[in-house]
């Protein structure tokens, strides 16, 4: 039993599909997200997908400061997505608001809606770094299902 | 008997392993071909197993319905094929899986969905004649729609059907779901219809229609190795020269709109398979 879950957690990190949601950025972050997918940088290696649909995705890439407009269509992504799932904020602005986060219509950071796993600051972040971000975030996520599984078993 | 078992056995699980090994050889020379490094060999594997243990947020029951007559159908005709069954039964039962998917991905409101399934269903009006007039050509020349007569005819097919194969590597083009046809879904189409068919399917449903997906490119690179029936070696470079072909066709080509796709396949697959047939009735 333990095997077969240890097989299902390296599969789920050995093909994370993303959904990128620009929540109000300036696209500076968002041009090297899809910076990530030329043959320069090539995630497909990895087995990431960029999809466009929430149901296919495992981890939600988010940039931009979160307004009173867009937090409901960011809470409905999330929800969409079924779980295990994963919420990697990008840039300055998804992690805090950044330099708007006084504005009278921005309610904050990612953090504010939606439970982050990983944040990716940069003003923009490289694409290196939005990597490492997804990275980190499916480690995270295979630690918290043994967590869980171990829980269970006591 | 025990061989019947054996076969059906064989049929199952050829399917998945061949069809994978196939989607995943076809993603890393479609990223080399882009001059990217792709993904493993085994990448499909790895998605359909993640996907298999997804959560299911189920859209409406029909579509699990949908889901699993997809798979039975596409794997049923697998194991017809393997089981030297008739042509037009194999036919027939890969169409009822092709149509359940459409079925599935209409039973949703998304629209995405609803033009995937559209243009889905002009796709099937494309190539399912064909498929039968390929099938007639068979039996011109063999005076059989049993597969075990085909395979055991004396000679290549490919020397008196060159024009029917022609036309089978079209069917094989949408089907693959391949640029300049992949109007419906395919590989690459996550942003502009946010994979139009598959929208609604997720999860572990959507595992399904991958690997009923793979069910169906082992069975049409079957309907491939029956032009060189004769010995091995000839199936092996006939399946995997067309499949280079597919994959070459696909990264050198753009999507096109169904008004051409129906105008272009009937017209140039109708005519070669006509005068394919006539030959045959002359010759």
């Amino acid at each position: 039993m333990q095997a077969i879950k240890r097989f299902i957690n390296r599969m789920r990190s050995k093909s994370p599909w993303l959904l990128h949601f620009d929540c109000g950025s300036c696209n500076g972050c968002d041009i090297e997200i899809l910076a990530c997918l030329t043959p320069i940088y090539d995630v497909e290696r990895f087995g990431i997908i960029n999809v466009g649909n929430p149901f296919h995705a495992d981890v939600l890439l988010t940039s931009g400061t979160v307004n009173h407009r867009n937090k409901k269509v960011l809470a409905n992504l999330y929800a969409q997505m079924p779980s295990p799932k994963l919420v990697v904020a990008i840039g300055a602005c998804g992690l805090s608001g950044g330099i708007f986060r006084e504005a009278y219509n921005v309610v904050g950071g990612i953090d504010k809606v939606l439970p982050v796993d990983v944040y990716v600051p940069g003003c923009p972040p490289k694409p290196e770094a939005i990597i490492d971000g997804v990275v980190l975030g499916l480690q995270k996520l295979q630690s918290l299902h043994e967590q869980l599984s171990v829980g269970k078993g006591a | 008997m025990t061989r019947t078992v054996i076969l059906i056995a064989c049929g199952l699980i050829a399917g998945p392993i061949l069809g994978g090994l196939f989607s995943g050889m076809d993603r890393i020379l479609t990223a080399r071909m882009q001059s990217r490094i792709g993904p493993p060999l085994l990448q499909p594997f790895y998605d359909v197993a993640k996907l298999l243990f997804k959560e299911s947020l189920v859209v409406n029951v029909w579509q699990v319905f949908c889901a699993y007559c997809y798979i039975a159908a596409s794997s049923i005709a697998l194991v017809l094929f393997f089981l030297q069954s008739d042509l037009l039964l194999i036919l027939f039962v890969q169409a009822v899986g092709a149509v359940m998917l459409v079925v599935g991905a209409l039973s949703s409101t998304s629209p995405y969905s609803h033009i995937g399934a559209h243009r889905e269903l002009l796709q099937i009006l494309s190539y399912e004649p064909l498929l039968v007039l390929v099938v007639v050509g068979f039996y011109l020349e063999t005076g059989s729609f049993k597969l075990t007569s085909i395979y055991a005819w004396r000679e290549p097919l490919l020397l008196k059907l060159p024009f029917l194969f022609i036309v089978l590597g079209y069917v094989l083009t949408i089907k693959l779901r391949k640029s300049p046809f992949d109007l419906s879904t395919c590989h690459h189409a996550h942003q502009e219809i946010v994979k139009g068919l598959l929208t609604d399917y997720s999860g572990p449903f959507l595992a399904l229609t991958e690997i009923a997906h793979w069910f169906e490119i082992v069975l049409l690179l079957g309907f491939c190795t029956l032009f060189w029936a004769t010995n091995w070696f000839g199936m092996a470079i006939l399946i995997v020269a067309t499949y280079f072909l597919e994959v070459l066709v696909d990264n050198t080509t753009s999507r096109m709109n169904w008004r051409w796709m129906l105008s272009y396949v009937w017209g140039v697959g109708l005519t070669l398979s006509l005068v394919n047939l006539i030959w045959l009735r002359q010759g």
